[in-house]
């Protein structure tokens, strides 16, 4: 109970200081959303009913309790360009934003898990180390090089995909997932090679270890041995590696999103940024924080199920 | 296989939350007509055709407003919500007949009462100004009868038909900002920020109806793409092209060339030194070859200006003011000499980063302007900035832009440098040029004014207010399942008259 408490109120007060911060941004950088919102229009006079109408003229501090009012209640603002709830403009994008991390994320664990186990497993045949050089390659490429190379190749000369034809998922969710496909390789890759690597770097490790002597020496056979004791003291770092991969790939996307023209949050978050839409950003910003911070959680959870150890704490 | 099983109910629980997430799915009719248009950026704007600013929004909502008169292709102004209008003697009373039958997009009727509220809606003065300024002439808008609106107005004005334009919406329509209700050929059905905007075919439009049945415009973000969109289908039209890009195409599209409608120059602060001395500004004009800026950068394509005004409003412009400032470097030279320059002196050009053709023409301007000595140095500039730092706080040395006309009248270009104007960025400021400004507003014999327009038409090019460029080419490129094109003078795309090749 005291942990659940204490992870609460943490994450609270992580959402709160990066609200806070991005608004606090917002002010340093030039450009107000009057002047956008009136454009070529703008008249000192206009710009001066106008940003008293938006409560612009208002102390930051002021602006930011009555934003942090609003949104504790639920109420998360219009915005300022597309004078659309915040919430109906999110609840389109989250779905596209949060479908491509999953996807990449699968891909990642059904990449690197069997390419680290196979590795460590069969570490001196020749096959593991065009493996392992291959591997050291793809780590090194961006997503977004990778991106670029796909659309170029897959896109234009095979024509597997059409470059931005995106296709929304009340289309055809089939056509939509065949469409982010392309780009959650793109994300995938990388971060699979990583995990690829540590895992195999990590069962090397476990397997000099004392407990795996004693294990074969019990009479169990290696597949037995690698199964069930070293990969399961193997996986905890993997997944504090993956738990940290998944928030990366959600902030990540937002590249990806850019290159392939998916028109997700990370698209809504640059345009929104460009038109000084604080209320988009701020609550573009709010959920991506939570979703790290959830995620961060549920790596705490899995921790505890594959470790008796950290439950005992 | 603990991992295994593992992977497959992850992979199932996302396809369950991706197919719950997709809730309605609105599959389409594919027999009906479609056709996919290209937008650089999205309406990140209101919808209220009387809130908005951007071009970009303007341009779209062309499609489902219409005003009490409309724009035709030659630049004339034909009835519209109105089927027909008069102008009294004294030109300051206009009386327009509601036309017979017609209807908003949510099937009432409209009403003496909204154009009534259009109107005044506008010329409301409580934030200030206007939203219209010319607006703040009218006195009274008066419902004579059930088809029948008088609008009076303080001083006579013979112009006031052109902002006539202004859309005619519903009294009733509650959100006008994210729920537009028009007149026009095509209706709104939905929109999805950064990805589209979608119009359908309004079906008991007064006018000659539309061809295509849907119309959605596509957000196409990335411009790098464009011609890989336009390839692979996923757009069927884009509008404003690069010569470039046209030539990529290969032939399975109609390119269509006109002008873009734009006043392209390097606006020169003239409040800010050196430009506040005539010489320089002079010598700046003398400095420049628009035809090298043509061949570097758009293929050898565009027309020259020399003035605030462009061609396509073929009443108001003066060709011969091209030749006012042709190149020549030795009386620039002499020019830069006799104000104190003669070593020069750096200058900061500052350009909008999402305009590629400004950025390219300042960069061969960089190069032309060596030849006098002057220094001057590119700095991109976010869009927003560009609109506080440069237009609304005019705090800038010069910078490259277009300037585009929002009705068909030459005042909608030349107002903006009457020294005490709002929008008057440039800070340009001539005692005779506000003299012809406040005569030619009320002048009524159209002959005169249009000849009070030339000449001050003339007084900018004297005075190089600033350097005038060009008015930039336009490409527009349309699958060949399409055809019927066609350019206005004003910055807006009528998709009603494409129609698809039977």
């Amino acid at each position: 109970m005291k942990y659940v408490v204490k992870k609460i109120s943490m994450l609270l007060l992580t959402l709160l200081l990066v609200s806070f911060l991005a608004f606090l941004a917002f002010q340093i950088i030039p450009g107000d959303p009057a002047v956008k919102m009136l454009g070529t229009q703008a008249t000192p006079e206009k710009l001066a009913v106008l940003r008293e109408q938006m409560g612009l003229d208002r102390p930051m501090l002021f602006r930011y309790a009555v934003w942090l009012k609003d949104f504790v209640t639920g109420n998360m603002g219009t915005s300022y360009s597309y004078h659309m709830t915040v919430g109906s403009m999110l609840s389109g994008k989250l779905p596209i934003t949060l479908t491509l991390t999953f996807l990449a994320f699968i891909m990642i664990v059904m990449i690197s898990i069997p390419f680290g186990i196979y590795t460590a497993k069969y570490k001196d045949r020749r096959i593991s180390k065009v493996l392992n050089a291959v591997n050291q390659i793809t780590m090194s490429i961006p997503p977004f090089f990778i991106g670029v190379l796909f659309t170029y190749f897959f896109g234009l000369i095979l024509r597997w995909f059409i470059p931005g034809g995106y296709i929304s998922y009340e289309t055809s969710v089939i056509r939509f997932i065949g469409y982010l496909i392309f780009p959650a390789i793109a994300i995938a890759l990388p971060k699979a090679a990583m995990t690829t690597k540590l895992l195999k770097d990590i069962i090397l490790e476990e397997t000099k270890l004392d407990y795996v002597r004693t294990a074969y020496s019990r009479g169990n056979r290696t597949n037995g041995v690698l199964y069930h004791h070293v990969l399961k003291n193997a996986m905890i770092p993997v997944v504090t590696f993956l738990g940290m991969t998944l928030a990366d790939i959600v902030a990540g996307s937002i590249i990806i999103e850019q290159v392939f023209s998916i028109p997700g949050l990370g698209r809504l978050l640059i345009t929104s940024i460009s038109n000084r839409d604080y209320p988009v950003v701020q609550a573009i910003i709010v959920c991506i924080a939570f979703i790290v911070i959830l995620i961060n959680f549920v790596v705490d959870i899995v921790y505890r199920i594959l470790d008796p150890r950290v439950r005992g704490q | 296989m603990k991992k295994r099983s593992k992977s497959i109910l992850a992979v199932c629980a996302l396809l369950a939350l991706t197919v719950a997430l997709s809730g309605c799915s609105g599959d389409k009719a594919s027999d009906s007509s479609q056709i996919i248009v290209g937008i650089p950026q999205d309406l990140e704007d209101s919808l209220d055709p009387h809130v908005a600013v951007a071009a970009g929004t303007k341009e779209v909502l062309f499609n489902i407003y219409e005003g009490l008169v409309k724009p035709d292709l030659d630049g004339n102004l034909v009835p519209a919500v109105a089927s027909e209008y008069a102008i009294s003697e004294d030109g300051k009373t206009y009386t327009f007949t509601l036309r017979e039958g017609i209807k908003f997009h949510n099937g009432n009727p409209v009403t003496v009462e909204d154009i009534k509220y259009s109107i005044e809606k506008c010329a409301d003065t409580s934030a200030g100004e206007p939203l219209v300024e010319a607006y703040s002439a009218i006195t009274a808008v008066n419902c004579i009868d059930e088809k029948t609106v008088e609008i009076v107005l303080s001083e006579e004005n013979t112009d006031f038909l052109a902002y006539m334009m202004t859309a005619i919406i519903p009294a009733d329509n509650e959100n006008p900002d994210t729920n537009p209700i028009g007149t026009g050929p095509y209706m709104y059905v939905s929109r999805s920020p950064q990805e589209n905007f979608i119009v359908k075919r309004f079906d008991e439009y007064w006018g000659e109806p539309a061809s295509i049945e849907n119309v959605i415009f596509k957000v196409c973000a990335n411009a790098d793409t464009i011609v890989m969109d336009l390839k692979g289908g996923s757009i069927d039209m884009y509008a404003r092209l690069t010569s470039a890009q046209v030539n990529e195409l290969g032939d399975s599209f109609h390119v269509y060339e006109g002008t873009m409608n734009l006043v392209q120059a390097l606006y020169l602060n003239n409040a800010s030194k050196p430009f506040d001395d005539i010489r320089v500004r002079q010598a700046m004009c003398y400095a420049v070859n628009q035809q090298e800026i043509f061949d570097l950068t758009f293929d050898g394509k565009g027309t020259e200006i020399g003035s605030a005004m462009f061609p396509s409003f073929e009443k108001y412009f003066i060709e011969d003011l091209k030749d006012v400032y042709n190149q020549d470097i030795d009386k620039a030279k002499a020019l830069m000499k006799e104000a104190g320059y003669e070593d020069g002196f750096s200058m900061t050009i500052t350009v909008p980063s999402n305009y590629q053709p400004h950025i390219d023409t300042a960069q061969v301007l960089v190069e032309q302007l060596k030849q006098i000595n002057i220094d001057a140095t590119i700095e991109l500039v976010e869009w927003s900035s560009w609109l506080s730092d440069v237009y609304a706080n005019r705090n800038y040395q010069s910078t490259i832009i277009g300037v585009d006309a929002a009705e068909l009248t030459a005042r909608a270009l030349l107002d903006r440098y009457v020294s005490d104007a709002d929008n008057n960025f440039t800070n340009f400021a001539n005692e005779e040029y506000d003299t012809l400004f406040d005569s030619v507003i009320v002048t009524t014999d159209e002959t005169e004014q249009v000849k009070i327009y030339k000449r001050m038409e003339e007084i900018l090019a004297e005075d190089a207010a600033s350097v005038y460029i060009q008015d930039m080419v336009e490409f527009v490129a349309l699958n060949n399942k399409f055809e019927g094109y066609e350019f206005y003078p004003l910055y807006i795309q009528d998709i009603s008259r494409i129609r698809e090749v039977k």
